[in-house]
């Protein structure tokens, strides 16, 4: 947001651009670099914020942002192509200008986690959210007591930031466990649903925090296993979205209860959401 | 705070001398009755109740131009504003919809559009002799009389206006016209007083609100949100009428290659309010819609800002199409809690 009009948008240049998925409802990844310099110093986000994006003439959505402030001095955003501006965004190839504004929402409490064991629980596109958090501890790896990344999504086509995932099983203290609902030629990883997964590798609640983002009926199944696995509700971190317009709590239209989830939100601890009526609407 | 008079004949002199600056009086008559720019050279006339809509749109106008720029362009051009405004003539109820909306703009990040042009209108309320007959202001926190939101209040004593200033803005348009007024005597006083007390023993409409905003929330799954919202149209007249309603869209525009972003007023009672792309809503029905507006209005915005977000000035029972009564609704909410 600009000085003295947060409706303002900054203008930025897309540096890359690729494809996590593919199919009608493909997922586009896109780096992005301000272009005025001040702008990117002055910027700062957290893991789980969220900023609005989008193409002048045609609109803007919020999305989260999907890297970790420590990757560098740039912006990503992996875009689901769903709707009239998500189609314009997945039109920008690298060169092109996208607008953006944000940084919005609380964050996780990455820095409050530390000592603590992570355990992030993805499905699809969730993933997104959860890979500023996977980021942000690999880069502080001597400040937390380790990472298990349990990752989902229909067919292994539908993973997004495939390339990633070999890195983290070379640590010894980083783990990632993959899984598609449906086996498929040439697949090594867990075949099975995400919250069987779960189950299945039996983590320990004992110091960890878990952050589950993804489909709700995914959510609603891994928040069921985690209380069977002993896991208490402060714990638990999640994310809620809804249709978002301003960002900063004018509009009115996403909250859930008495919750903006763009500015109380979008990061909620199950403790908090439970309490609210409509989190789970 | 000072109080004057101003003899009914000098109404003419009194418009005469606020010049330079735009001013909003209610204009035409009956239903039609609406806050409207008031030509040079023209008179408004205040005897009325109150106006079938609210000047909401005079500092929230219904579309309002966020920025200006060019297709394939990356210039965005900010509307200035700089007009200095005059609300003439708005109801105690209508002022404090705009000083508990304010709270709202100016919470945690400043809204620089509302904020500009609140900073740029004087409010000069009408206290209210005859109240309509969904009036409820006096349960909700105001008033006939109330000053809350405003820089000037003018109060109707037959032959005279009172004028009380309230602001030093007040205080600012009372010194341009101070030539046609005169101290208030102690009479004149009296005779506020007794129409004050008058207008509020004639509100017959109460609504009793306490443990209303803590309650709500407990009342989430009640069956009397399906009875109260059966016969709901999902029109959102409610909200558009509702002076404290604020709730907006962000939409492009765009003609051959002059472009706007804008915003314009959105209801929280249409289903694509919150409809996601992905095609699920989180409030599916006008059940959880019109749960939604009476928690946002009488238990959120309370959390939030301490303050009730209706003012009880009765438009959405009086022009809802299928008579559905906020007053009525909290009466069932309080039996039920």
């Amino acid at each position: 947001m600009t000085a003295n009009n947060p409706y303002v948008p900054y203008t930025a240049t897309v540096e890359d651009t690729w494809y996590e998925t593919g199919g009608d409802r493909c997922i586009k990844t896109f780096k992005v670099v301000f272009d005025d310099q001040s702008v990117r110093q002055s910027w700062s986000h957290k893991p789980g914020q969220c900023a609005m994006i989008g193409v002048l003439g045609i609109g803007e959505s919020m999305i989260s942002i999907s890297c970790s402030p420590t990757e560098g001095n740039f912006l990503r955003f992996s875009v689901m192509k769903m709707g009239k501006v998500t189609q314009a965004l997945h039109q920008l190839e690298a060169g092109d200008k996208m607008m953006v504004r944000g940084p919005y929402g609380n964050s996780f409490p990455v820095d409050e986690w530390q000592g603590k064991k992570i355990l992030t629980i993805g499905g699809g596109v969730g993933q997104a959210p959860l890979r500023p958090i996977i980021e942000y501890v690999k880069a502080n790896r001597e400040k937390y007591a380790g990472l298990t990344m349990i990752y989902g999504a229909r067919t292994s086509g539908d993973l997004c930031f495939k390339s990633e995932f070999d890195e983290m099983n070379k640590c010894e203290d980083l783990s990632c466990h993959l899984t598609i609902d449906i086996e498929e030629e040439g697949w090594d990883h867990n075949v099975g649903f995400v919250p069987q997964m779960l189950l299945d590798l039996e983590p320990s609640p004992e110091n960890t925090i878990v952050i589950t983002c993804g489909p709700p009926i995914m959510i609603r199944f891994v928040l069921e296993n985690l209380k069977k696995l002993g896991f208490e509700d402060e714990q638990i971190y999640t994310t809620l979205e809804n249709r978002m317009k301003c960002g900063i709590g004018k509009c009115g239209r996403c909250n859930a209860g008495g919750m903006y989830v763009c500015k109380d939100g979008p990061v909620f601890s199950y403790a908090v959401l439970k309490e609210i009526p409509e989190a789970f609407a | 705070m000072s109080a004057m008079l101003l003899n009914k004949e000098k109404w003419p002199d009194f418009i005469g001398k606020l010049t330079g600056k735009k001013i909003w009086a209610p204009s035409g008559d009956g239903e039609e009755l609406r806050f409207a720019p008031v030509a040079e050279g023209e008179t408004p006339q205040l005897a009325f109740n109150n106006t079938r809509v609210p000047p909401k749109n005079i500092l929230f106008p219904q579309t309002e131009t966020m920025y200006r720029f060019q297709l394939g362009d990356l210039e965005m051009e900010i509307p200035q504003l700089d007009k200095e405004t005059i609300i003439l003539g708005l109801r105690p109820c209508d002022a404090r919809a705009i000083s508990i909306v304010e709270k709202l703009f100016r919470w945690d990040v400043d809204d620089p559009y509302y904020l500009k042009r609140r900073e740029l209108v004087t409010l000069v309320g009408l206290a209210c002799n005859e109240p309509g007959l969904n009036c409820f202001c006096t349960s909700v926190g105001g008033g006939p009389a109330s000053t809350e939101g405003l820089d000037l209040l003018m109060v109707d004593l037959g032959d005279k206006y009172l004028l009380e200033t309230i602001t030093p803005k007040g205080d600012a348009l009372v010194d341009t016209v101070k030539e046609l007024l005169e101290e208030a005597d102690e009479a004149s006083q009296k005779l506020k007083e007794a129409a004050v007390n008058e207008a509020g023993e004639k509100i017959s409409r109460t609504v009793d609100t306490e443990n209303v905003a803590q309650g709500l929330p407990e009342l989430w799954e009640d069956p009397l949100w399906q009875k109260v919202s059966a016969s709901c149209l999902g029109c959102g007249t409610c909200t558009y009428l509702c002076p404290t309603c604020h709730c907006f869209d962000i939409q492009d525009e765009t003609e051959a290659f002059e472009a706007r972003r804008c915003r314009m007023w959105d209801s929280c009672m249409f289903e694509e309010y919150t409809l996601h792309t992905s095609g699920h809503n989180p409030r599916p029905t006008r059940r959880e819609r019109t749960r939604n507006r009476i928690n946002h209005k009488y238990s959120y915005y309370v959390d939030k800002f301490d303050v009730i977000a209706c003012v009880g000035c009765g438009r959405c029972i009086n022009l809802c199409p299928v008579n559905i009564d906020i007053v009525e609704i909290l009466r069932q909410v309080k039996e039920a809690l």
